[in-house]
């Protein structure tokens, strides 16, 4: 597989290290009520689709960067990818 | 139909004309007592008990495809009970002791071999962990050997002991396991339970759950509405899009994992042999073909085929182990897809849905549980209450900090 890295071009899968379902990026507040349910479901439920998938891929042979990659997990064929930093930075609440 | 020796000497005899399908190919009634979603090892195993140890025979197992056409035809069809954790141990030393006695139960032959399996070690450390290991095996009534590099020597003269990277200081061995006829056992438990009076429905995928006031009412298929007070979900590598459609997310992500065989050789390897060092696992069939296999892929996938970065992987741990290997063809390789749970031990439990009964996250082991998954799930089905060896495989574990994480590396799926 290769992946089309938003400033490197594509790049080999290899290169990478897989983490998951990219609502990892979406980390619960740790002061509300249900914090302690939110965390469970946070850190060991997933969505699983048989179809198109939003993962988290780290470029550690490379630059380093976390990307959220677009993949179908029926085809494995890759849709897009975009730098996981761009779009946590580009939300309401992590603007400065 | 009784199989036997002299039933076969008869049909010889007689030109073979006496022979009959299996099972029945019945229609789906419009309601059943129980039914059981997946027609694969699990679901027929589960089905088996549920008539003959339970009584249950108002049942159907549901299954998209045709019987046996999932993991149950394609893996590496080893059979062990070589587990550390109380919570795994015993269920798969009752595994084990329902496999020794399978083929006279179920009138069917199954292959089951007995030949061994012995794990690898490289490192002192190692041992002392194999050596843990063994003694928990031990206390589960289970059967292990602790081989050293001399003993190791005599049984397989052919590894590589001296590799300057993973040299091979001895094995853990438990004499018991082995492997056993993957199809088999799959055509074993169907024709047990349809001749007990259990519907096999094929061609049959289901569509949705019915459920009213929190409660399963049944499910919807593509042959109809079918009714039901209590439905098992033994589904694999779909669990997690099989239990969303009854709104439940669940602690697991399919994922890939590849298996390999090569053209048949003459007689080699009498016994299963696992790689310590990397991830690499190899048996001999009875045609001759080494049976090989390694870590899945690592990336969530429904595609049943992996890439060639992890054949490359597993073809490197064979060479490491034994560089004779070199010298085989690959006849074929195949993938399958793995339901890896967050700890890498399976659930067979309730849901928040009464009378919705799921059995799956069995990761890449779920061959060697096919007998015990069946009995635990059927006890779970038809009692509503765990069999005394599955108590630790509840869906509830996460949140309450019981995981039963054999490897110790946490929520990640692709690394147990």
């Amino acid at each position: 597989m290769l992946i089309p890295h938003p400033l490197l071009g594509p790049r080999d899968a290899q290169e990478f290290t897989y983490l998951g379902d990219a609502r990892l990026l979406d980390r619960p507040a740790p002061d509300t009520p249900d914090a302690e349910a939110a965390f469970c479901a946070y850190v060991y439920l997933r969505d699983n689709p048989a179809g198109v998938h939003r993962e988290l891929w780290y470029h550690e042979q490379g630059d380093r960067s976390w990307l959220v990659v677009t993949r179908d997990t029926l085809t494995h064929e890759i849709l897009g990818a975009e730098l996981a930093a761009g779009i946590v930075s580009a939300r309401p609440e992590t603007a400065v | 139909m009784h199989f036997s020796g002299l039933r076969v000497v008869k049909e010889a005899l007689t030109g073979h004309r006496g022979w009959k399908p299996l099972w029945r190919n019945p229609d789906p009634k419009p309601d059943y007592d129980i039914v059981i979603v997946g027609g694969g090892g699990h679901g027929l195993a589960t089905a088996y008990y549920l008539a003959k140890t339970f009584g249950k025979t108002r049942v159907a197992v549901l299954e998209k495809g045709w019987l046996g056409s999932g993991n149950i035809g394609r893996n590496t069809t080893i059979i062990r009970s070589n587990y550390l954790l109380p919570g795994n141990e015993p269920f798969y030393e009752f595994s084990m002791k329902l496999w020794e006695g399978l083929e006279q139960d179920l009138n069917f032959n199954a292959m089951v071999s007995q030949r061994g399996i012995i794990n690898l070690f490289h490192t002192d450390a190692q041992r002392d962990a194999f050596r843990r290991r063994g003694n928990a095996m031990l206390l589960a009534g289970a059967d292990a050997r602790l081989l050293d590099q001399n003993a190791l020597r005599q049984i397989l003269p052919y590894l590589n002991y001296d590799n300057a990277r993973f040299p091979i200081k001895g094995g853990l061995m438990q004499p018991r396991g082995g492997t056993a006829r993957h199809d088999g056992v799959a055509w074993g438990y169907a024709r047990g339970a349809d001749l007990r009076g259990v519907d096999l429905i094929q061609n049959c995928e289901v569509t949705g759950f019915r459920i009213e006031n929190g409660a399963i009412r049944g499910v919807e298929t593509a042959r109809g509405f079918i009714g039901a007070k209590t439905v098992g979900v033994a589904v694999a590598g779909n669990s997690g899009r099989v239990m969303a459609m009854a709104g439940q997310r669940l602690p697991i992500e399919s994922h890939v994992l590849q298996a390999f065989v090569t053209e048949g050789l003459k007689p080699l390897i009498d016994t299963v042999i696992t790689f310590g060092a990397g991830h690499f696992y190899v048996s001999q069939s009875d045609k001759g073909g080494l049976v090989f296999g390694g870590d899945i892929d690592g990336y969530n996938s429904y595609a049943q085929r992996g890439n060639l970065p992890v054949v490359e992987d597993v073809a490197e741990g064979g060479m490491a182990l034994m560089p004779m290997i070199g010298r085989a063809r690959l006849l074929r390789s195949w993938g399958g897809v793995m339901d890896m749970s967050m700890d890498g031990s399976p659930i067979i439990d309730r849901t928040g849905i009464a009378g919705l009964y799921v059995n799956g996250g069995w990761c890449y082991g779920g061959f060697k549980a096919t007998p015990a998954s069946g009995y635990a799930f059927a006890h779970l089905l038809a009692t509503d209450r765990p069999h005394a060896t599955a108590t630790a495989y509840r869906l509830d574990r996460f949140a309450r900090g019981f995981v039963i994480d054999e490897k110790g590396v946490g929520a990640h799926p692709n690394l147990h």
